[in-house]
C-alpha cells in the first residue's frame, strides 16, 4: 500500500465511530439491544481494523502521512484546515485508543446490558472514540483542540451518565469545570502561537520554534507557551493542582473509568506535551516545571491511594500517580519513555479497572473493599488477570509496567537524583497499595453481607439478575477483554522495552530528544548503572508487596493499629489531605458567595430585574391613576374637553395680552 | 350705543351657563337645552361682531347655525322620545348601554 492510498484511510478512522454514535444516538431508543451492540461494536471494531491495516502498511521511511479532509478557516495568510496526520507517535496512540477502546466496548456490552440507557451509553462511548481519534490524528493544534474539548464533553456525559444520582451529576460538572480551567491555558497558548507563528500547523510551528534559540537565560515566548500548554495538560491529565476531578469521575460506569479515565483521555495531556516536544525542548524552565509537577503528583496521589477503601478510588489515585510518572518522563526529556509508559499503562490500568468492574459486577454493585475478600475462589479469571495487572503496575519483571517505569526512572536519574528518588518511593507505595487492594479484594474470607439470610430464601429467586449475594464470575463477554489485556500487560513491555525498540521507533518524532538528556556515558558504566537502578526498582516493588502481604494477609489487625497510632496524619491521608475542602474554601465558596451576593442578588436582581420590574410597576401605577380619566361617562369626557378648551383659551388670552 | 364688550361678556356668560348645564344636569332635555344655550351664546357673539365690523358674513353664519340647531332639535327630540319609550327614564347616567 502506497502512502497515497494509505492517507485517505486516516479520515475514515475517526468518522466511523462518529457514524456509530449517530446511528445509536438517533435510532437507538427503539432498537433492540442486540442491534445497538452490533452497531457500536461494528463501527468501533472497523476503526480498529483500519488502524491495524494502517499500522501494517506503515513505513517509517515515508512517514509522516497527512490527509486533508476539508478546508476550514482562511484569513489572509493564516489558515487552519481539517488535516489528519500520522507519524510514529500518532500511530502508537491510534493503536492504543482503537485497540483498548474496542476491548472496552466489548466489555461494556456485558457490563451495561441491564442498564436502561444502554443505547445512550453506547452512543456516548462511540462519540468519545471519535473525539479521541480526532485528537490523536490532528495535524494542527486547533483540530486537536476540537478533539480535546470533545473528549471533555464525552467525559462529562459519561461521568454523569447516571444523572439521577446527585453525586454523579456533581462529579460530571466538577470534571467539566476543572477541565475548563486547563483549557483556558491551552487556548491562550494557541493564541500566542497564532500571534507569533501565524500558524497552528504542527510542522510549521515546530519549524519556527526550531529556528529560535533555546531559552536558557530567562523565560520567553516558548516558556510561556510551554507553561500554558502544561496548564491544559494538567487539567486534562489530572495533575497538581487540577487533579481533583479524576477521583470524583469514578461516579461514572466502570467501563468509562477504564476507557476515559485511565487508558485514553487522561493521557491526552501527556500526548499533547510529547507532541509539543519541540517547544518544550527550547524552554528548559517549562520542562523543569513539567518534571516537578509530574514528580510531585506521582508521590502525592500515591500516598492518598494507600488509605482509600473504595476499590475504584484506589485505582483513580493510582492513575493520577502514574500520569505523574509520564509527565516526569516528559519533563526530563524522555518523551518516548513517557509515551511508552502511556501505552503500557493503558493496558494494565485499563485491565485493572475492567477487573474491578468485574468484581463490582460480581458482588452486586459493592465498591467498598472492606466488604470484599476471598473473591479468588468465586472469580478465578478476574483474580488471575487482575493479578497480572497488579504485577505489571508494581513494576515486577517481565510484566509491562516494569519496562516502562524502569525506563522513566533511569532517565529521571540522568536528569536529577531527586526525581529518581521520589520516583522510587512512589514505586514502592504503588506496589504497596496495589497489593493491598489485591489482598483486601481477593485474599482472606468473603466479608460481604450474607443477604439470603436477611431476606430469606423466598427473595433469592428474584435476585437472579442483580443484587444477589453470592459472588459470581462475570460472563465471557467481559472476561474476554480482560484476558486480552492481561496478555498485553505481560508482553507489551517486553516487546517495546527490549533493546529500546520503542524509543528507536519514536525517535523521528522527538528528533532532538537528546538535548536535555545527560551525555551518554561509556557503554560499560552505563550498563552497570542501569542494572543497579533496575535492581533498586525491583527490590522496592517486592518490598511493597511484602509489606502489603504482612499487613493485609498475615496480620490483618495491624493496619488499624498503625492508623490509630498515626492519628492526624492518617486522617489527613484518608481525607485526601483536605484538598477538596481547601479548594472549596479558597475558590468555590468565594466564587459561589460572590456570584450569589454580587452577581445574583446584586446585579441580576438589583439592577437588571429591578429595572424591568420597576419600570413595569411605575407604568402600572401611572396607568392606575390615569385610568380614572377614562370612566366611560360621556359627560366627564365633555368636562375634560371643556377644561382643556378653557386651559387653551386661557393660555392664548394670556399670551395675547402679553 | 352699547359697546361690543357687553355683548361678548353676555355671550361668554351664556356659553358658560350652557357648558355648566351640560356637565351638571342629568336630564336629557335639560342637557339639550344647555346645548341650545351654547349655540345661542355663540350666535350672539357672531351678530355682535357682524354689527361692529359691518360685515354680513357673521350674520350669514348665524343663519346656518340656527338651521343646524333646528335640524338638531328635530332629530334630538325624536331620539329623546325613543329613549324614553324604551328605557322609561331621561336620566343620562342610566342610559349607558348601547344594547338593551
Amino acid at each position: 500500500m502506497t502512502p497515497q492510498t494509505l492517507s485517505p484511510l486516516l479520515c475514515m478512522i475517526p468518522l466511523l465511530p462518529l457514524a456509530g454514535a449517530a446511528i445509536n444516538g438517533f435510532f437507538g431508543r427503539k432498537s433492540s439491544k442486540n442491534t445497538i451492540s452490533a452497531v457500536a461494536l461494528l463501527f468501533c471494531g472497523a476503526a480498529f481494523v483500519m488502524a491495524v491495516v494502517i499500522a501494517a502498511n506503515f513505513s517509517s521511511a515515508s512517514a509522516p502521512y497527512s490527509y486533508r479532509l476539508a478546508h476550514w478557516l482562511r484569513s489572509g495568510s493564516f489558515s487552519v484546515d481539517f488535516d489528519f496526520y500520522l507519524d510514529q507517535l500518532s500511530l502508537v496512540m491510534l493503536l492504543v485508543v482503537t485497540g483498548v477502546g474496542f476491548l472496552i466496548h466489548i466489555y461494556s456490552v456485558g457490563y451495561m446490558w441491564d442498564d436502561d440507557g444502554y443505547y445512550r451509553f453506547m452512543s456516548y462511548m462511540n462519540l468519545f472514540m471519535f473525539f479521541m481519534l480526532t485528537l490523536v490524528l490532528a495535524k494542527n493544534y486547533l483540530v486537536m483542540f476540537i478533539g480535546w474539548e470533545g473528549v471533555g464533553l464525552a467525559s462529562y456525559l459519561l461521568i454523569g451518565y447516571w444523572f439521577t444520582k446527585d453525586s454523579a451529576a456533581a462529579a460530571g460538572k466538577k470534571a467539566f469545570i476543572v477541565n475548563r480551567i486547563g483549557d483556558f491555558g491551552f487556548l491562550i497558548a494557541l493564541f500566542l502561537m497564532i500571534n507569533h507563528f501565524h500558524s497552528l500547523d504542527f510542522t510549521k510551528v515546530f519549524e519556527q520554534v526550531g529556528a529560535r534559540a533555546t531559552e536558557t537565560a530567562g523565560a520567553g515566548l516558548l516558556t510561556a507557551i510551554g507553561l500554558l500548554l502544561m496548564v491544559g495538560a494538567a487539567g486534562k491529565s489530572a495533575q497538581i493542582p487540577l487533579y481533583v476531578w479524576l477521583p470524583d469521575a469514578m461516579e461514572g460506569p466502570t467501563p468509562v473509568s477504564a476507557l476515559i479515565h485511565a487508558a485514553t483521555m487522561v493521557t491526552a495531556g501527556v500526548y499533547m506535551v510529547a507532541r509539543s516536544s519541540a517547544i518544550f525542548e527550547r524552554a528548559p524552565m517549562a520542562m523543569t516545571v513539567v518534571a516537578i509537577i509530574g514528580t510531585l503528583t506521582a508521590l502525592f496521589a500515591a500516598t492518598i491511594g494507600i488509605a482509600q477503601t473504595d476499590i475504584k478510588k484506589v485505582l483513580a489515585y493510582s492513575t493520577v500517580s502514574q500520569l505523574g510518572y509520564m509527565f516526569m518522563a516528559c519533563g526530563v526529556g524522555a518523551f518516548s519513555a513517557g509515551i511508552f509508559h502511556l501505552m503500557t499503562h493503558a493496558f494494565f490500568k485499563g485491565l485493572l479497572f475492567l477487573a474491578a468492574g468485574s468484581v463490582i459486577h460480581g458482588i452486586g454493585g459493592e465498591q467498598d473493599m472492606r466488604k470484599m475478600g476471598g473473591l479468588r475462589v468465586y472469580m478465578p479469571w478476574t483474580f488471575a488477570t487482575m493479578g497480572i495487572a497488579t504485577l505489571a503496575i508494581a513494576g515486577i519483571p517481565p510484566f509491562a509496567g516494569f519496562w516502562s517505569k524502569d525506563e522513566i526512572l533511569y532517565r529521571a536519574f540522568g536528569a536529577s537524583w531527586v526525581y529518581w528518588l521520589i520516583g522510587v518511593i512512589t514505586a514502592f507505595i504503588t506496589s504497596f497499595y496495589m497489593f493491598r487492594l489485591m489482598y483486601m479484594t481477593f485474599g482472606g474470607e468473603y466479608r460481604g453481607a450474607p443477604a439470603p439470610d436477611a431476606h430469606g430464601h423466598g427473595a433469592h429467586g428474584h435476585g437472579q439478575g442483580h443484587g444477589h449475594s453470592e459472588p459470581h464470575e462475570s460472563p465471557w463477554v467481559m472476561l474476554g477483554p480482560l484476558v486480552v489485556l492481561a496478555l498485553l500487560s505481560v508482553v507489551g513491555g517486553f516487546l517495546g522495552g527490549y533493546q529500546n525498540r520503542f524509543e528507536h521507533f519514536l525517535a523521528p518524532v522527538f528528533h532532538i530528544g537528546e538535548v536535555i538528556a545527560p551525555e551518554t556515558p561509556p557503554e560499560a558504566a552505563d550498563s552497570i548503572l542501569e542494572h543497579l537502578l533496575m535492581g533498586v526498582s525491583i527490590s522496592v516493588a517486592l518490598l511493597g508487596w511484602w509489606l502489603a502481604h504482612l499487613l493485609y494477609s498475615r496480620r490483618p489487625q495491624l493496619p488499624a493499629r498503625i492508623a490509630a497510632s498515626l492519628g492526624g496524619l492518617y486522617q489527613a491521608v484518608v481525607h485526601k489531605y483536605y484538598i477538596d475542602e481547601l479548594y472549596a474554601v479558597l475558590f468555590v465558596k468565594p466564587l459561589v458567595d460572590g456570584s450569589t451576593t454580587i452577581l445574583w442578588h446584586g446585579v441580576d436582581q438589583g439592577v437588571i430585574d429591578a429595572t424591568v420590574n420597576n419600570s413595569a410597576t411605575a407604568a402600572r401605577h401611572v396607568s392606575d391613576n390615569v385610568r380614572h380619566m377614562q370612566s366611560g361617562n360621556l359627560r366627564s369626557y365633555a368636562g375634560w374637553v371643556a377644561a382643556g378648551a378653557a386651559v387653551v383659551i386661557a393660555y392664548m388670552v394670556w399670551m395675547g395680552v402679553r | 350705543m352699547v359697546p361690543l364688550s357687553y355683548y361678548l361678556v353676555l355671550s361668554g356668560i351664556l356659553f358658560t351657563c350652557g357648558v355648566l348645564g351640560f356637565l351638571i344636569k342629568r336630564n336629557i332635555i335639560t342637557i339639550f337645552m344647555s346645548i341650545e344655550l351654547m349655540l345661542n351664546g355663540v350666535n350672539l357673539s357672531f351678530v355682535a361682531f357682524a354689527a361692529h365690523w359691518h360685515a354680513l358674513s357673521g350674520q350669514i353664519f348665524v343663519f346656518f347655525v340656527m338651521v343646524v340647531a333646528a335640524a338638531e332639535a328635530a332629530v334630538g327630540l325624536a331620539i329623546i322620545i325613543a329613549v324614553y319609550r324604551t328605557r322609561e327614564t331621561l336620566n343620562v347616567d342610566r342610559v349607558n348601554l348601547l344594547k338593551l
